[in-house]
């Protein structure tokens, strides 16, 4: 089977990127491995989705059934249950999958379009010391279970990690009947949207502990009992702020990785910040035809970026299949400096038909007041004011391609107004 | 007196409002009739999940189709988790018409074939 985009992962990034890349005259395939399209959505059953892209606001089931029609109306096609083993590059994409339906089998792509979404963080990545009961597991896992299950994990609970998924979960499981004791997260502030603050912890009264982390876990079978301490500017426990909790859960809200290894044959340059690909403005990798967006290229905060990126990404690899671009083109990178964490993209290729590059960032701290400042030769080509820059909240300016020179890297700097 | 944090946009605002209504803190207009909303009627959009009886589907996401007032939540809830999805349904179709007489509808956020 030769297809001319195949597009690996069925979520609101491949559905997008898709659409993205919908064009009557070529051959496109979405490889999903679940029983259904919409990836995490599903499972985002509160609402909060869409006010970007379709200017109202929706529960995750909805925004997926969205874009879920608008690939049914363009009759793109799709595969579900089928799980990519292996991509090896040679003239084109040789992908090998293996479905429930039809067992283990070849096909060909010219250009490949990576969505494989991101997976949670555990308790190995942290090394909380103590025992190894039962009870404790990613705040996603227990979202699955409850939402598209019915199961609720446990009864007295105890969230480690303030990012979203920690906050909301924590209203979802108190709604539901379980007792929240509280939040704790290392970090002197939260990693989540102000309003899943008061949302989901300050309308139920559930204490958020900021600069703390778990230092000890008791139980036999079930998990039975937790301690946090209070952490120095080291991220050390301080000895002598211990708190004790008696609860069966602990759900660990504590960071999401892009899902990208799984290929042997296919080692493209990875970013150690994001931990996945290093692309252009086209979302394009080290290897050429093969793209990278949504979450699989770097956490987003709103499903509605991942939408614009994904389908900026497809349309560029539609565009790039009808230009035929096969050079190699001629490249400079984007350097991150002052209070900016990571940029997206890490490369900038000069080819004929970029107008606008949008580069998107996070810094490193709370900035109250800044100036966004982009430099090339020692000299600002672009800058902007902007206020109340967090780490939690992605921002991204657009920068007309005719402004950079092609013989420097540029860098993007954020400079702290004193007021 | 009350200090509540401003969720109208991402500043977050430390809000304080006293029980004659005289507010601080703000930034902006939106601000005000935030504190205000949530001092006199506080109100939140609920999302949650039914049991049915398909097998593949086990259950049935729902929603308000406007914010009810925050005290009548668990009492919705309470409602919501007796009840057993047994037909189809598909997504935007009324389950609960008029919740506990507060004029709000519970309504399918996803669609269910038993």
């Amino acid at each position: 089977m030769k297809k001319d985009i195949v597009i690996i992962g069925g979520g609101a990034a491949g559905l997008a990127a898709a659409l993205g890349a919908y064009d009557p005259s070529l051959d496109m395939l979405i490889i999903e491995r679940g029983a259904m399209l919409g990836g995490i959505l599903g499972q985002c059953i509160h609402h909060g989705f869409g006010l970007e892209v379709y200017k109202e606001e929706l529960t995750g089931p909805e925004f997926a059934n969205k874009l879920i029609q608008e690939c049914h109306e363009k009759k793109i096609p799709y595969v579900l249950d089928t799980t990519v083993i292996d991509i090896e590059k040679k003239a084109s994409f040789i992908i090998l999958l293996s479905s429930i339906k039809d067992g283990l089998y070849h096909i060909e792509a010219k250009k490949v379009i990576l969505t494989t979404g991101c997976y949670e963080r555990t308790r190995g990545a942290i090394d909380i010391p103590g025992d190894r009961p039962k009870g404790i597991m990613p705040a996603g896992s227990a979202q699955r279970y409850l939402n598209m299950e019915g199961y609720l994990v446990g009864k007295n609970i105890f969230i480690l990690g303030s990012g979203d998924i920690g906050l909301i979960m924590a209203r979802r499981m108190t709604l539901e009947g379980a007792k929240v004791h509280g939040v704790a997260d290392i970090m002197p502030y939260s990693n989540g949207l102000t309003r899943n603050i008061v949302q989901c912890l300050d309308d139920y009264q559930i204490p958020l502990y900021l600069s703390h982390t778990v230092t000890k876990i008791e139980g036999r079978e079930r998990l039975e009992r937790i301690t946090i301490n209070e952490v120095d500017q080291n991220y050390q426990p301080i000895i002598g702020t211990e708190k004790t909790f008696e609860v069966d859960t602990l759900l660990l809200s504590i960071g999401l990785i892009p899902d990208v290894k799984l290929f042997n044959h296919l080692k493209f340059d990875k970013h150690p910040i994001t931990k996945s690909a290093i692309v252009n403005q086209h979302y394009e990798s080290s290897i050429k035809g093969l793209y990278v967006c949504g979450n699989a290229l770097h956490v987003h905060d709103l499903v509605d970026w991942v939408v614009i990126e994904s389908k900026h990404c497809g349309s560029q690899a539609k565009m790039n299949l009808i230009h035929n671009q096969n050079d190699t083109l001629h490249k400079i990178d984007v350097i991150p400096k002052d209070h900016i964490r990571y940029v997206i993209p890490q490369l900038i290729s000069f080819d004929e038909y970029s107008e606008t590059i949008e580069l998107k960032f996070r810094s490193t701290k709370k900035i109250t007041e800044g100036t966004l400042e982009i430099i090339q030769h020692d000299r600002v080509i672009y800058s902007k004011k902007m206020k109340h820059v967090v780490p939690a909240e992605m921002k991204h300016v657009h920068l007309p391609f005719h402004m950079i020179q092609k013989d420097a890297p540029i860098l993007v700097s954020m400079k702290e107004v004193c007021s | 007196m009350k200090t509540l944090t401003c969720t109208v946009c991402p500043v977050g605002c430390q809000i304080s409002i006293t029980n004659d209504l005289s507010i601080s803190g703000n930034q902006c207009k939106r601000g005000e009739i935030y504190a205000r909303q949530e001092m006199t009627d506080p109100r939140r959009m609920i999302t949650t999940t039914l049991k049915t009886i398909s097998a593949s589907c086990p259950r049935l996401s729902v929603k308000t189709n406007n914010p009810v007032p925050k005290d009548k939540i668990f009492e919705c809830l309470h409602m919501l988790h007796s009840m057993i999805i047994t037909k189809n349904v598909k997504i935007g179709d009324i389950i609960v018409k008029d919740i506990l007489n507060t004029g709000v509808d519970i309504i399918a956020t996803k669609e269910i074939n038993i």
